[in-house]
């Protein structure tokens, strides 16, 4: 970081003003962890006693409750990853067609789940499920969750493609043309496999936010990993360390996606391919 | 027509989009605050606070915001019976579930405005910070009167995208009982699913209401305060 061109190369009166910084901000840090873990370990409700934390170590509390709902987390995210790339594909190379009829309906249809809460959908497709397609049990909230999931994420898809093709030298497309293909030939040989190829991090990255987003299917009662550690903890009485543990889990998983993301964007770039920058695609809320 | 005559006459809609307008607003606050100092702290000469920044986006970017959601309420607010909200006032609970509700969006969303911020410090060429220590500034004179104000007006779009995303956000602290718009269409589904059509076109249309002006307003801004280089 001595190269950041923000700050001289400190000297050693700044060295030690740094110091002195760097102390009162561990200091501060260790009196906030100071303040909860005093406000956790309270008599009255002591969330730090054995009996609230050796439930994880034992084998039941994972194969019946932790390990499905991790399970049909995973489910429902592959799922709907799986569907939403097809669908956002086909939509992406519609908002690009040379049909105005088509390139309407697709920007308008983009448009508007770009614009609705995956929430809402998910509540829109479990409540469809069950009063008009009759689906009955479970399956209304898997069906709620991965069509919410798989609708908006068509959408970001769609988009992701555009920028994808957007992102590419326009001579691309001019030489597809130039050598007699057509437009929809140009479209699928020459500009989407480098599209695609250009998409790559920030899909990876899409992946992490339904990842995360599957969780929203606790308020339909899907039993993904959030609601069984919540049934988990209402039986045992120990939501905090449950929260805790569930946390952990989504961030080494979702963490472990992000680096993927990073490493396959250092890796195109390092091969001199055109893509679409994870950082002007903070949209992945 | 006649579907969104009773939905309206009975629900109180417009309260909701309120509530969802005053948590977004609350929260962008919240956020850009937070986020701000988190920023700081990743581009800062201090080793030890550019590990707190990076911690916390990392730890927050990552784990969903229906838990940390949770995690205020049940956890802080419920387990360890901390209340917000002065407990002799009629809405009571209602401000308690609100107040929870706005930190954890706050929290989550500052991860985000943080990674806004640093991508726009990214557009800001390196010649201006180089500029400002030249004619003697320290870091805290660069960052604040040289470097952040340009940062900020080079990432309008990405903070756009941010309150964008936080105002369909906004819907996960239903979760909790905050009575905004996606709690109030739960509960019209439940009591009439016939009319399940016209909540939906009534809702979203609620939402494309409040997402399509912020977005054409921020990319009116990106480009109207983009920085001439």
């Amino acid at each position: 970081m001595s190269a950041s061109v923000l700050f001289d190369v400190p000297g050693p009166k700044a060295r030690a003003t740094y110091r002195i910084v760097a102390v009162i901000g561990v200091l501060l840090l260790v009196a906030v962890l100071f303040v909860v873990i005093r406000g956790l370990a309270n008599p009255d409700n002591n969330q730090f006693t054995a009996e609230k934390w050796s439930p994880f170590l034992e084998s039941a509390t994972w194969t019946s409750f932790l390990l499905p709902g991790l399970l049909s987390t995973l489910k429902a995210a592959a799922l709907s990853i799986l569907l939403a790339a097809i669908l956002g594909t086909l939509l992406g190379i519609g908002r690009l067609s040379t049909i105005t009829p088509v390139r309407i309906v697709a920007g308008i249809f983009v448009e508007f789940f770009r614009s609705v809460p995956v929430l809402m959908l998910m509540l829109f497709f479990y409540y469809l499920a069950i009063y008009f397609l009759q689906i009955q049990g479970s399956g209304s909230s898997f069906f709620g969750v991965v069509a919410g999931l798989t609708i908006y994420n068509s959408a970001v898809i769609a988009e992701l493609i555009r920028s994808g093709v957007h992102s590419l030298p326009k001579g691309q497309g001019e030489a597809g043309m130039a050598i007699g293909l057509t437009t929809s030939q140009t479209m699928l040989t020459v500009l989407l496999p480098q599209a695609i190829t250009a998409m790559l991090p920030a899909l990876v990255s899409q992946l992490v936010v339904i990842f995360k987003d599957t969780a929203l299917g606790y308020i339909i009662s899907y039993p993904d990993l959030l609601r069984s550690g919540q049934t988990l903890a209402s039986g045992l009485g120990n939501l905090i360390p449950a929260l805790i543990v569930m946390a952990a889990m989504y961030i080494a998983i979702n963490w472990t996606l992000t680096s993927v993301a990073n490493r396959i964007e250092a890796r195109l770039r390092s091969k001199g391919a055109a893509v679409v920058a994870l950082e002007d695609e903070p949209a992945a809320v | 027509m006649e579907g969104f005559q009773t939905l309206l006459t009975e629900y109180n809609v417009l309260a909701a989009l309120l509530m969802t307008i005053k948590l977004t607003i609350l929260s962008a606050l919240g956020a850009l605050v937070i986020g701000t100092l988190v920023a700081v702290f990743r581009v800062s000469p201090i080793g030890v606070l550019r590990v707190f920044g990076a911690g916390y986006v990392n730890l927050v970017r990552n784990t969903p915001l229906t838990l940390i959601t949770f995690f205020a309420f049940f956890g802080v607010s419920i387990t360890l019976s901390v209340n917000l909200a002065d407990p002799t006032s009629p809405t009571s609970i209602a401000d308690n579930t609100f107040r929870f509700g706005v930190i954890a969006l706050s929290i989550y969303h500052a991860a985000f405005v943080a990674e806004s911020l640093r991508s726009g410090v990214n557009t800001v060429p390196p010649g201006q910070a180089e500029a400002a220590r030249a004619i003697g500034l320290n870091f805290t004179q660069t960052l604040s009167q040289v470097v952040l104000p340009q940062a900020f007006r080079g990432a309008i779009a990405p903070l756009g995208n941010t309150l964008i995303a936080l105002t369909k956000n906004t819907t996960v602290v239903a979760t909790i009982g905050v009575a905004e718009l996606a709690l109030t269409m739960k509960n019209m589904v439940e009591f009439n699913s016939s009319l399940l059509f016209s909540i939906f076109a009534l809702i979203a249309g609620c939402f494309v209401l409040l997402t399509l002006p912020t977005g054409i307003l921020f990319t009116w801004l990106s480009r109207k305060l983009a920085v001439q280089r």
